[in-house]
């Protein structure tokens, strides 16, 4: 192989009193090659052959033939290349072949004066569904105690879409309380450490000075495999709770099947007229009996099922056709797995629940809860360092763990949580601050949107 | 919705239809239903390659199948190279109608007035960052270099210094002179240029023309983004990137939420192809705030989180702090799992580090999480041992335990399948924190000695040194 510059070939056109290539342009350092250690420029053979080649290196770069035919025609030969050529009707004023469609002329590059002028069309989507709308606690002038109820649900649109359509009432959050001191990841438990024995203390704490907008009393003292604390007493605990506090109130259970019925009845019993949540009923307890004591008592009954649509929406079946259980006193725990544990299931499972409903499924448009607190089971939330070793240095777990609960919870609500168990402050004021400026309720504002590409932070 | 091929069917006639299995597959059908999922490409028909470069008709139906299966949202590279990466190609609204497919790219800022020791310690950060997650690293694809000396002469220097990193780069100025001056440096390493406006447009455009390199146009007004996108597309830009304007809170945020859903909506529901690019978002805006540090990365993580699930393309981000960067790459990763893919292991016995007879037994589930998890906890940890994974379905122990697929009976079949009696010389069995409750079950049934292990195998360590061996 034999390189060839062009330069070079001009120089054998000129042998052959060719004097200038009009309209030739030739970019950048080019080559060609040839076929043939020695070539004998003494007859017309190696021409042809350069002429080929620069024919095929033309067609690469998607340059014109037409220069080719005019240099051919000029030496008086054809050309011998294997290309589909219409034979040369060349207009040299207008260099453009319609010969190959492979061969584009480089766009010509004309810039345009001014903008198109065109209207963006916002999409728009209506659903044919809407979420029920369930109201939790009761004031006195519905027979209970609460200073304010909260409603959840009312969706006709997917969260936060209010360009599609309002949303009545944005998501809430609740604290949980627990009857005797749980494990707690130490960024969570020293904001609790002064209350974590006193249930109606801490419960205070919660909506006084965390903001809670509901708290959950959570009876884990009846754990047959803990302290397995009678239903009676362990209802004397939700009773102090209503008194200490004046929001509504969701009372849960240990999650121990047989037990749990029980607990929940007698909860259900001593603050009838509250209209609390009773957590939770699952498809493998007797659902049924707490059910009936929801609807005896005035209750809402929340429907946990485990990442799963299916069994979600058979579980709320029962509740709705056999436990007859009123379509405004259900809601739905289709289980929250934290941020890198599960996220991508639950996030998507309650998604499609949500669209489901909204599509019109009357057995999935229900208001959901999510557990928000199992984002502490994550590691990289309470760990103090990773046990990866090759793991770029973790920081301070102090800042790690809210915010894996905040973006867990955030996450969820964007796919349609109503209402978030949670227990770090931190990401109980930032979660609340977020569906504020969602909702189009948040005042803060930034004047000079471009100013963070000059800044020398 | 756009005229987008439904069956494989139309692929699938435009094929050769010999069944050549060439491409991989055993018919041309079951190839176009993998062209159709994206699973394969149809360059993988190379007697359609080889035919179209000679027989128009070829490449007529080679082109037509690339257009029926373009993804509804235009594909950009940034960068070249190993490292360069796709942006955009998205096809769907939610995940489960099919899966999300670009994870968002992450660009971390570097500024021009920042000192070179700096800027080179930012820089190998953001080249040697690693998290583990599910058996394999997560790490961040690029630097984004702002000008904030307005000196074209120093934005080139340090444009061509963090281009030496070999990562994609966004290059951030509204001066065309400054922009010009580094893309001199640095233009063959395809930056992103960010980005074009309403004032700067016609300078920007030329520059992305003359330097083919892919552009940002930056507008907050809906209308004019997409009259501007049009026009560079139409004077020969592809690579366009739509910046709607990241408005860091309030009101603005919520807009900017707005915003971003309306423009992927328009481009998927409407087909409203002016708008259907990559979109870029700046969780770097939440800098703006005032406040102190941990409030505006935690504000960051914020915007980051909200448009990694709501269909931001790119992001430029500020704070390297892990709580910032371990949420973000983590959630990233969780959205942009392909749903249909069932993230399991292959169930039965694995040899930890050469175990011994006298090496402690664990077990844990096949959910490819809890599986790489504990592996590499062990791994790291030094620790030899003999790890029984059991199926359950790809689920965690905590909901196996409750939802029956982590059962004493299952136990004991795995343990009589994977034969681990003729291994070892003991008979205890270490079963994770999650799934105590089954301690009584799993020794009723199998006969072995149940430990119940700490609830994270990243514990095991300080466990075993307390309870291993057992004390008999």
């Amino acid at each position: 192989m034999k390189k060839f510059t062009l330069e070079e070939f001009f120089e054998v056109l000129k042998k052959y009193n060719v004097e200038e290539i009009q309209g030739v342009k030739i970019e950048g350092d080019l080559e060609i090659e040839l076929e043939g250690s020695a070539i004998d420029l003494s007859n017309l053979l190696p021409v042809m052959n350069l002429i080929n080649e620069l024919a095929n290196f033309f067609y690469h770069a998607k340059m014109t033939l037409t220069y080719l035919q005019r240099i051919s025609s000029m030496l008086g030969i054809q050309i011998p290349i294997q290309l589909p050529l219409v034979q040369p009707e060349i207009k040299p004023a207008v260099p453009e072949i319609k010969l190959v469609p492979e061969v584009k002329l480089p766009p010509e590059i004309k810039l345009p004066e001014k903008l198109l002028d065109l209207k963006f069309k916002p999409y728009r989507a209506e659903w044919p569904g809407k979420i029920e709308e369930v109201k939790l606690g009761a004031t006195k002038s519905e027979g209970g105690t609460r200073e304010y109820i909260v409603t959840l649900g009312g969706e006709r649109a997917l969260a936060f879409y209010t360009f599609d359509s309002s949303q009545p009432n944005l998501p809430v959050v609740a604290i949980d309380v627990f009857d005797k001191p749980p494990a707690l990841a130490k960024s969570v438990k020293v904001h609790y450490e002064d209350v974590l024995n006193d249930p109606a203390e801490w419960a205070k704490k919660c909506v006084k000075k965390f903001g809670a907008d509901l708290v959950t009393i959570h009876l884990i003292s009846t754990d047959p495999l803990l302290e397995n604390r009678p239903a009676k007493e362990a209802a004397k605990t939700v009773e102090d709770v209503l008194q200490a506090v004046k929001c509504p109130i969701i009372v849960g259970g240990s999650g121990n099947k047989d037990k749990d019925p029980e607990v929940l009845e007698k909860a259900a019993e001593v603050s009838e007229g509250e209209r609390v949540m009773l957590a939770s009923a699952t498809l493998d307890m007797d659902w049924e009996r707490i059910a009936n004591a929801a609807k005896k008592h005035g209750h809402v009954i929340l429907s946990w099922t485990q990442l799963d649509i299916n069994n979600q929406k058979t579980l709320n079946r029962y509740l709705l056709r056999r436990a007859k259980v009123p379509r405004n006193s259900l809601v739905m725990d289709p289980t929250t797995a934290a941020l890198g544990y599960g996220l991508d299931y639950a996030f998507t499972n309650m998604e499609r629940i949500r669209m489901s409903g909204l599509k019109g499924d009357e057995d999935l448009n229900f208001p959901i809860s999510s557990g928000t607190t199992n984002a502490w089971g994550a590691r990289e939330a309470w760990m103090t360092e990773s046990p990866i070793k090759d793991d770029t240095p973790w920081g301070p777990r102090e800042l790690r763990g809210p915010i894996w609960e905040i973006v867990t919870g955030l996450t969820l609500a964007l796919a349609g949580v109503d209402m978030f168990m949670m227990m770090h402050p931190v990401a109980v004021a930032t979660l609340k601050e977020i569906f504020n400026t969602l909702g189009g309720k948040s005042k803060f504002e930034v004047k000079d949107l471009d100013a963070w590409i000059n800044m020398e932070v | 919705m756009t005229l987008k091929v439904k069956s494989p069917l139309e692929i699938y006639n435009l094929l050769p239809k010999t069944n050549c299995k060439e491409c991989g597959y055993d018919t041309c059908m079951s190839f176009a239903a993998h062209i159709l999922d994206r699973t394969a490409k149809v360059f993988d028909c190379k007697p359609l390659v080889r035919d179209a470069e000679k027989d128009p008709k070829a490449k007529e139906a080679l082109q037509k199948i690339l257009d029926l299966t373009a993804p509804e949202i235009a594909e950009v590279v940034i960068g070249v190279g190993s490292s360069a990466i796709k942006i955009g190609g998205e096809e769907v609204l939610h995940r489960h109608e099919q899966t999300f497919y670009n994870p968002t790219a992450f660009f971390f800022d570097v500024w021009d007035t920042m000192d070179d020791k700096k800027i080179e310690e930012r820089c190998d950060w953001v080249v040697s960052y690693k998290k583990f997650y599910v058996g394999k690293f997560l790490t961040l694809e690029g630097i984004a270099v702002r000008c904030t000396s307005n000196d074209p002469k120093r934005f080139a220097e340090v444009a061509k210094k963090v281009s030496e990193y070999g990562k994609p780069m966004i290059l951030i100025s509204l001066d065309p002179k400054c922009m010009e001056a580094a893309l001199k440096e640095v233009s063959e390493k395809r930056p992103l240029i960010y980005a074009a406006t309403e004032k700067n447009w016609k300078e920007f455009l030329k520059l992305a023309l003359d330097y083919k390199v892919p552009v940002t146009i930056r507008c907050k007004n809906l209308d004019l983004l997409k009259s501007m996108a049009a026009t560079f597309r139409q004077a020969g830009v592809k690579d366009i990137v739509l910046d709607p304007v990241t408005e860091p809170v309030g009101q603005g945020l919520k807009a900017t939420f707005e915003r971003v859903i309306q423009i992927r909506r328009a481009a998927i529901e409407n087909g409203d192809k002016d708008v259907a690019y990559p979109i870029i978002v700046t969780p770097i805006s939440a800098w703006l705030l005032d406040g102190d540090n941990v409030t505006k990365s935690y504000w960051e993580t914020v915007i980051g989180g909200i448009f990694i699930v709501k269909y931001a393309d790119a992001m430029i981000l500020h704070s390297t702090e892990q709580h910032v960067v371990m949420p973000l790459i983590t959630l990233r990763f969780n959205i942009y799992t392909d749903p249909r893919t069932p993230v399991q292991v292959q169930p039965g016995l694995r040899a930890i580090g050469n175990p011994s007879p006298e090496d402690p037994v664990f077990i844990t589930t096949n959910f490819a999480l809890t599986y790489y998890t504990v592996e590499s906890d062990l791994t790291s940890a030094n620790i030899k041992g003999w790890l029984l994974v059991l199926n359950t379905d790809g689920i965690c122990v905590e909901a196996s335990v409750a939802g029956g697929r982590f059962t004493a009976s299952k136990v004991k079949s795995l343990l009589e399948e994977t034969k681990i009696a003729e291994k070892v010389n003991h008979k205890y069995l270490i079963i994770p924190g999650l799934a105590a409750r089954l301690q009584g079950q799993i020794e009723d049934e199998t006969g072995w000695k149940v430990l119940v292990g700490p609830i994270d195998s990243g514990r095991i360590k300080g466990w075993l040194e307390k309870n291993w061996p057992p004390k008999k």
